[in-house]
């Protein structure tokens, strides 16, 4: 018998490492039970709304559940307490129909004010252009060149419980959204795909990012800072690995940021003039894959039998070149799980990931596909 | 044998009477609920602790949305379907239900609908996997092949529906006993009478829905897909116009239980019958003007967004009257708490907590905030758990003496209500919290500050899970055998059901009660 809780002991001890990953997290960020106030003005109107409607459900709820639970007490059979046999009054019914109503009217007056307050998308100081993506979320700053994708960067040994989860364990991403603090500012939301919600809690902002329409909302940031949010509209597999971060930095700093992301939008189109040597572009081509094939096709290239191909051995991959290049910038006509990466990925990442493709995962093709050649394909169609 | 049942398998295959029907409709959404039981427990044992641990996203998926669809469509509804067999024609003094083939027919296609939904499971590309509420384009263009079955069967589960509603409005209108006049009937068969309009309205519009995603899946229309012209919105508009009135038929036919067992155990008449009956009304009128409230961040013009605040928060006032009438019924009753009132007080305390969390999703610009998170998980599960399941199972041990002619063991119902309502209370309370903390519903892993509530919640989910096995003991012993219950079985109980022998002779009222 003692062996066997021996055992158990020992079997408890080897999860430990696991189960300890979330015992570091910071005290006051854990057992959290409200909503929080968030950095916005609009955030805490809301949050009083939700405080003010919470008291008054629990002033009622004292109310009816006092009445009860002291019925319940007092009025029973085993002390002996003679049922009265009243059972209805119209004056009562009327009493409780109408004090009610009183009670809502009180209640919609405040949240009426603040939903034209959330309403009021006018005006804004800058818009940004956000694009749901099974899962990843693009954001273009509209009026510039800059635009990227921003994809969950905790890497999947933290999921699978190889390693210890970091303190914002599937609440980072590999580019934040920056910001300006204290500017309006306007974002526009759509889809490519399915329905996605673009929700940042401590903004107090969430909208349905839908294919083929276009959302809005708006905020202005009160303070610097980063602020993590989640995609809150089930989009498919990975609907739960798709954050968003908010960067908000001061006006100066997001200026700097702004013109270096342009500067670096300049570089890339350089760079699609440039020839790569095969090592380059496979070394990218993993980098690549990981971040954009890896969910569906899988590390290893294996794909998942039934739902996502392999693409170790698979007859694109290891055929002729322009049916390849066709699916990866076109997506598949038949399976609309395989997006179009055209639109999504620079030339010089679309050149790399094919090399990748075509050489790794035991596919032994040994050609190489430069930027220069997913512009003329793209230029031919 | 005249008069009784057939031996054998065969009874229940061709039976036209009622209570065999009652009986099959119970054990079939019994199962189902064990079935969708078991789902639920495999996702909260993946959610025990952050990381995939158990299943993978996809196998999650799948889980969350045949959890959702067969507890919906599988245990609750066809659950209040086999109440409302047994005890409608009891109830009104009729001999049986006015139409006792199509009766057969509306329960003999259902096991079929389910074992099709069930076998998508081992389907390549699996079980359907975009949620109990479907949303376009994710379960059309982007939805598993099993997608054509699951059309398939939700069809034959709304032919089922319309036919059991059907049948029971038939009856009601017309075969009550002379003198059971429409303000005279038991709570339960108005509250039916109405789910049963609520369903004919209804579920021709799922029925509508789901053909639509056919036509986009295979027949190349554009309904949801905007890149042809369609909408996707429009799913949502079409699927809530059904969806929210099915949230009341899943809960109308538990206030009529509700109302029936509390005057009992009160010993007091139930307060302010009519206002009950026009409350059951009204809020069937009002589900039909409310769906939206589930689309608040769709993005809706402000005017749409405000007239279906308001209207949704009107909801509020015939769900109070209620309440208010079954505390008053209470106060200063001579009460007593055995497992079916315990059962029904617990529906009216939680049911109400449901009710407080209900309006402040009402709140168009709150809910911003908790839409699509675990707050809105833990209302709808405080409204449908000690809701709907909570007022069957007090209706099955209220009424089971009457079906079987024994009595349960009291201090096993007692240990069942127990485990079972400290099971849901550690399950769903924590959601509350996760959700306003910021944790989104129907994902597999999740951030570390929610790590704490989940694994409470975990623990609480195995813990009802546990209660369920003592209430089918319970029940599978009462049917064997148990002290014989009276003819009245509790304390001077009002209704026709009563006046019968218990255990109910397999026809009764052949010739109608008379009433007084």
């Amino acid at each position: 018998m003692l062996k066997g809780f021996d055992r158990l002991f020992a079997l408890l001890a080897t999860s430990l490492p696991a189960y300890s990953a979330f015992a570091e997290v910071e005290g006051a960020e854990r057992w959290g039970v409200n909503m929080t106030q968030g950095v916005t003005e609009v955030s805490r109107t809301t949050y009083d709304l939700h405080m003010l409607i919470f008291w008054i459900c629990v002033a009622i709820g004292v109310v009816v559940f006092g009445v009860m639970f002291y019925s319940m007490w007092r009025h029973r059979k085993s002390k002996g307490y003679r049922a009265a046999q009243f059972h209805e009054s119209t004056a009562v019914e009327l009493v409780w129909t109408i004090i009610p109503t009183l009670i809502l009217v009180l209640m919609a007056i405040p949240a009426t004010k603040t939903l034209y307050d959330i309403y009021d998308t006018g005006e804004a100081d800058l818009d940004i252009m956000v694009t749901g993506y099974q899962w990843k979320w693009k954001y273009d700053y509209l009026g510039t060149d800059v635009s990227f994708f921003s994809n969950l960067s905790t890497p999947r040994s933290q999921v699978d419980n190889q390693l210890p989860k970091g303190e914002n364990y599937l609440l980072e991403v590999d580019e934040p959204v920056v910001v300006p603090v204290g500017k309006k500012i306007r974002f526009l939301f759509t889809a490519n795909d399915v329905i996605h919600a673009w929700w940042v809690p401590d903004l107090a902002v969430k909208k349905d990012a839908i294919p083929g329409f276009i959302n809005d909302a708006w905020t202005r940031i009160d303070e610097p800072g980063i602020y993590r949010g989640q995609c809150a509209e089930l989009c498919g597999k990975d609907h739960g690995f798709m954050p968003i971060v908010v960067k908000a930095v001061p006006e100066q700093e997001y200026d700097a940021w702004l013109n270096e992301r342009a500067a670096q939008a300049a570089k890339m189109r350089e760079l699609t003039e440039k020839t790569f040597d095969f090592d380059e572009l496979f070394a990218m081509g993993e980098k690549v894959y990981n971040r954009n094939c890896a969910a569906c096709h899988q590390p290893n290239g294996q794909g998942v039998p039934g739902t996502f191909p392999a693409i170790a051995g698979s007859q694109v991959a290891t055929g002729p070149l322009d049916k390849h290049l066709n699916m990866v910038v076109n997506g598949s006509s038949k399976n609309p799980a395989m997006q179009a990466f055209g639109p999504q990925l620079s030339e010089v990442d679309i050149a790399a990931v094919i090399t990748y493709q075509r050489n790794a995962f035991g596919n032994e093709m040994g050609d190489t596909v430069q930027p220069v050649d997913i512009l003329n394909f793209k230029n031919k169609q | 044998m005249a008069h009784g049942p057939k031996p054998g398998f065969s009874r229940w295959l061709y039976t036209t009477n009622h209570k065999d029907i009652g009986s099959m409709y119970l054990w079939f959404s019994f199962a189902m609920f064990l079935l969708g039981g078991c789902m639920a427990l495999v996702i909260r044992a993946e959610l025990f602790e952050p990381g995939l641990q158990i299943v993978q996203p996809e196998f999650f998926n799948q889980m969350t949305t045949m959890h959702g669809l067969i507890m919906v469509f599988g245990a609750v509804m066809p659950a209040f379907v086999g109440l409302a067999n047994w005890m409608i024609p009891m109830m009104i003094g009729a001999p049986d239900m006015a139409l006792p083939r199509m009766n057969n027919w509306s329960f003999w296609i259902l096991p079929f609908a389910f074992a099709m939904l069930a076998s998508t499971l081992f389907m390549d590309g699996g079980a359907p996997n975009f949620g109990w509420t479907f949303y376009a384009p994710l379960s059309t263009e982007y939805a598993p092949p099993s997608t054509t079955f699951f059309i398939f069967s939700i069809h034959i589960m709304g032919a089922s529906s319309i036919m059991g509603a059907i049948n029971i409005i038939a009856t009601i209108l017309n075969m009550r006993a002379p003198g059971m006049t429409l303000m005279k009937m038991p709570l339960f068969v108005w509250t039916w009478l109405i789910t049963a309009y609520l369903l004919i309205a209804v579920m021709p519009v799922l029925a509508g829905v789901v053909t639509m995603m056919l036509m986009d899946i295979h027949f190349g229309t554009s309904f949801f897909s905007a890149a042809g012209g369609g909408d996707p919105v429009l799913f949502q508009h079409v699927f809530w116009f059904f969806g929210h009135p099915e949230v009341y038929i899943m809960i109308l036919p538990a206030f009529g239980i509700v109302s029936a067992i509390i005057p009992t155990f009160a010993r007091k008449p139930l307060f302010g019958y009519s206002s009950m009956v026009y409350a059951t009304a009204s809020i069937a009128f009002l589900s039909f003007i409310v769906w939206a409230h589930h689309m608040f961040t769709v993005g809706m013009p402000i005017a749409g967004e405000l007239f279906f605040m308001y209207a949704t928060m009107l909801i509020a006032v015939p769900t109070g009257v209620k309440v208010f009438n079954w505390v008053t019924t209470m106060f200063r009753g001579s009460m007593t708490f055995e497992t079916p009132m315990l059962f029904a007080i617990a529906f009216v305390i939680l049911f109400t907590i449901g009710g407080f969390s209900g309006l402040m999703l009402a709140i168009a610009p709150a809910d911003f905030q908790y839409h699509d998170t675990y707050f809105v998980v833990a209302h709808f599960h405080y409204v449908l758990v000690p809701g709907a399941i909570f007022s069957i199972t007090a209706g099955v041990y209220y009424w089971l003496p009457k079906w079987t002619g024994n009595m349960y063991n009291e201090t096993m119902g007692k240990v069942h209500f127990w485990l079972a309502f400290v099971g849901l209370n550690v399950t769903f309370f924590p959601m509350h919290f996760v959700g306003l903390a910021g944790m989104p519903r129907r994902i597999p892993d999740y951030a570390l500050q929610f790590a704490d509530f989940n694994q409470i919640a975990s623990v609480g989910a195995f813990l009802f899970g546990a209660a369920q096995i003592v209430f089918l003991f319970n029940v599978v012993r009462t049917v064997m055998g148990g002290k014989k219950a009276t003819d009245e079985v509790w304390d001077d109980p009002e209704g026709l059901e009563w006046t019968v022998a218990s255990p109910a002779p397999y026809h009764t009222f052949s010739t109608p009660p008379a009433v007084r």
